[in-house]
């Protein structure tokens, strides 16, 4: 059986497993019958040119994992950034692993998505929020129709966090091949502050397949700091639908670091509803052999007097694949706005492809929009001059590349992230970069 | 030192080395003045182990050792250090952390232990007051917005910081103000020694009156065309260099 119609018959036994008199289930009902007709993307589909889901496909995932084996924090520790004081929502193959995580419910609620959907103190925010900036594509629909975990964060107005929330997902490998599809929901009330880590891990080489949608939303003067940690296995691939819908003076950055996996592809859409807003969106991609990652970012500037900020840098080996298409759109209302947008990338092997695409719709007359994408290689008079200090040539190389994506890493405001970040990168890179940048 | 017979170095088959002789000794300062387009960087170039130049006949050797199989960091653990007519700008790497591991790779080549931090803070601190650069100066990107004096000096505060034995400075007095040329050339003295060298590639005479040369040798169509004393250069300032064409033509 194809994995669509796998999917939609499975619905039926989901359905055994969640409250269908609940509003939330039309939602659901409704989602299921839009994949049904739109099914998963094709290359025939512009967004999805340059990235194909056929060979993923073609693997016999399990929609529901059987045993969840319990993992002990030894095992995981790593994948955990626990040098800082942390709020932690961690699942194991889709199930909230309470003995993994901390979670809160003072002030705010840090918490499961399984307990807002049905508990009625949370109804209000999940009427006013749940489902209302997912877009209404096959995948994201396909999230939607078996939305039931997930990560559940609100902040009310004026609540700074100063703990950051690590949202972790980890599967075992019990299963041959699994599905995951959290969903997620950040509601930052106005003039509240929190600070996010998310990050997908498998621990074994079994195929995973992981349908991700989180809906952010940052009301007047909130801000919005969210990291993604993309280092997984050669048998993962997933698909991040993020929407941030932004108000009056809010400030949302969203760094993406896509270190590792089969296939990865990040839907990234912020949607400006207010004045004064600032989005930012940063990357760094360093992939190798056979490795596919693509960047799929909109924003859409509906209101006057708004910023946005785009800076992605991509590293490519071997026989990797890197996709950027960053779409800006600008209505007519949104006078004096101010778009920027970059693409720089290095191929260090003459196998390694990127295909980049700024896609700008500007309709007002009074704006500053601008973009840039460059491919080339690393800089040889650059290597000349650092071998020509002593610098032998892996690590003069390893240290171009560091100092190539250190302006998307500036931006980090967790110390301690960073420190892993450079660590990653320096791994990746194959090199000891003796100092922090 | 530093001795070079017969060198003819190509570039794309264009030669443009054709058999140059030189030999330094520890203690000498010595001067390449010449033309444009008469092969003064190339050689500076080919001596620091720049892979575009193609070596087709001759060889160097440092103290007794051929260089033609090193690479450009093996030149330079060896002591060869050649200050850049242009620096290039790296953004993202700070001079700081440039030169903590540029020192450190050059200790690890010569198995000794990473310099501890304190030690190497001190010694930041005392070669930056030698060429008068500021703190603040330290954490900036590598040459990234620095004027033509500051990309100079901090080449000069480079070749402080690692020591060299044998330094080739390539027109660092272009583009450098009358300050500027003498904190450089302060600098470099204050560097010299009886057991390191310079060669000071030039165009002009008036950093030769701060670095005073023991010899200086005429660069013309990829051969040195003459040699002498400080006096040539002075001689060189004065008639220019058409008269050294016309012996070389005749």
């Amino acid at each position: 059986m194809e994995l669509k119609e796998k999917l939609i018959s499975s619905f039926m036994a989901f359905e055994n497993t969640v409250n269908v008199d609940s509003p939330i289930h039309d939602i659901r009902i409704n989602a299921i019958k839009r994949f049904e007709t739109q099914g998963f993307p094709t290359k025939k589909q512009e967004a999805w040119k340059y990235t194909s889901l056929n060979s993923v496909l073609k693997t016999d995932f399990s929609v529901f994992p059987k045993d969840i084996e319990a993992l002990d924090y030894k095992t995981v520790k790593k994948y955990l950034i626990d040098e800082i004081d942390s709020y932690k929502i961690v699942f194991v193959d889709g199930q909230y692993a309470s003995h993994l995580s901390e979670t809160t419910h003072d002030d705010i609620d840090v918490c499961l998505m399984s307990s807002a959907l049905t508990k009625a103190k949370y109804k209000p925010v999940i009427d006013n929020y749940f489902n209302k900036i997912a877009t209404t594509d096959g995948l994201t629909s396909l999230n939607t129709a078996f939305s039931a975990e997930g990560a559940y964060i609100y902040i009310p107005r004026h609540k700074a966090i100063k703990k950051p929330i690590q949202i972790v997902h980890f599967s075992t490998g019990n299963e041959a091949a699994l599905m995951l599809q959290p969903r997620n929901l950040i509601v930052v009330e106005e003039n509240a502050y929190v600070q996010v880590i998310e990050r997908h891990q498998s621990l074994t080489d079994n195929p995973t397949l992981t349908n991700s949608v989180t809906e952010i939303f940052a009301d007047k003067r909130a801000i919005v700091d969210y990291y993604k940690i993309q280092n997984d296995k050669q048998s993962a691939t997933l698909i991040d639908n993020t929407f941030i819908n932004q108000k009056n003076d809010s400030n949302a950055k969203v760094h993406t670091f896509s270190f590792g996996g089969k296939l990865t592809r990040n839907n990234l859409n912020f949607y400006q509803n207010g004045e004064h807003i600032d989005s930012t969106m940063k990357g760094v991609t360093i992939i190798g052999d056979k490795q596919h990652v693509d960047h799929n970012t909109l924003v859409h500037h509906i209101e006057p007097n708004c910023e946005s900020h785009q800076d992605y840098k991509g590293i490519f080996d071997e026989n990797s694949t890197g996709v950027f298409n960053g779409k800006v759109v600008v209505e007519k209302e949104a006078q004096k706005t101010n778009a920027f947008q970059a693409n720089n990338n290095i191929l260090i092997n003459d196998k390694a492809t990127i295909n980049t695409k700024p896609q700008l719709e500007i309709f007002a007359d009074d704006v500053r929009c601008s973009h840039g994408c460059t491919i080339g290689q690393l800089d040889e008079s650059a290597l000349f001059y650092l071998r020509s200090r002593g610098i032998p040539e892996k690590e003069a190389r390893g240290l171009l590349m560091y100092a190539f994506s250190n302006t998307v890493l500036d931006s980090v405001k967790i110390p301690e992230l960073k420190n892993r970040i450079t660590k990653i990168i320096a791994n990746k890179l194959g090199v000891n970069i003796g100092f922090d940048l | 030192m530093l001795r070079i017979n017969n060198l003819h170095a190509s570039v794309e088959d264009k030669p443009i080395l054709k058999g140059i002789n030189l030999e330094v000794k520890p203690g000498e300062v010595h001067a390449i003045m010449g033309p444009n387009g008469s092969g003064k960087s190339t050689l500076a170039s080919v001596i620091a182990g720049k892979e575009d130049y193609e070596v087709d006949e001759g060889e160097i050797i440092l103290e007794g050792e051929d260089l033609e199989e090193l690479g450009p960091e093996e030149r330079a653990h060896k002591g060869i250090f050649m200050s850049f007519q242009y620096p290039v700008e790296i953004p993202g790497v700070t001079v700081t952390n440039f030169m903590k591991t540029a020192i450190n790779e050059t200790r690890k080549a010569k198995g000794l232990e990473e310099m501890p931090a304190n030690q190497m803070l001190k010694l930041i601190r005392e070669k930056s007051e030698l060429l008068e650069i500021d703190r603040k100066f330290l954490s900036r990107s590598l040459n990234e917005g620095f004027s033509g004096g500051e990309k100079k000096r901090n080449e000069i505060f480079q070749m402080a910081m690692l020591e060299p034995k044998l330094a080739i400075l390539d027109e660092t007095d272009s583009g450098l103000d009358i300050d500027a040329l003498r904190i450089v050339a302060n600098g470099v003295n204050k560097l010299k020694s009886k057991d390191n060298a310079v060669v000071v590639i030039t165009h002009y005479q008036r950093l030769l009156d701060h670095i005073v040369p023991d010899y200086v040798h005429v660069l013309y169509n990829g051969r040195i065309v003459k040699s002498g004393t400080a006096e040539l250069a002075h001689e060189l300032e004065a008639k220019g260099y058409d008269w050294i064409k016309e012996e070389v033509n005749a």
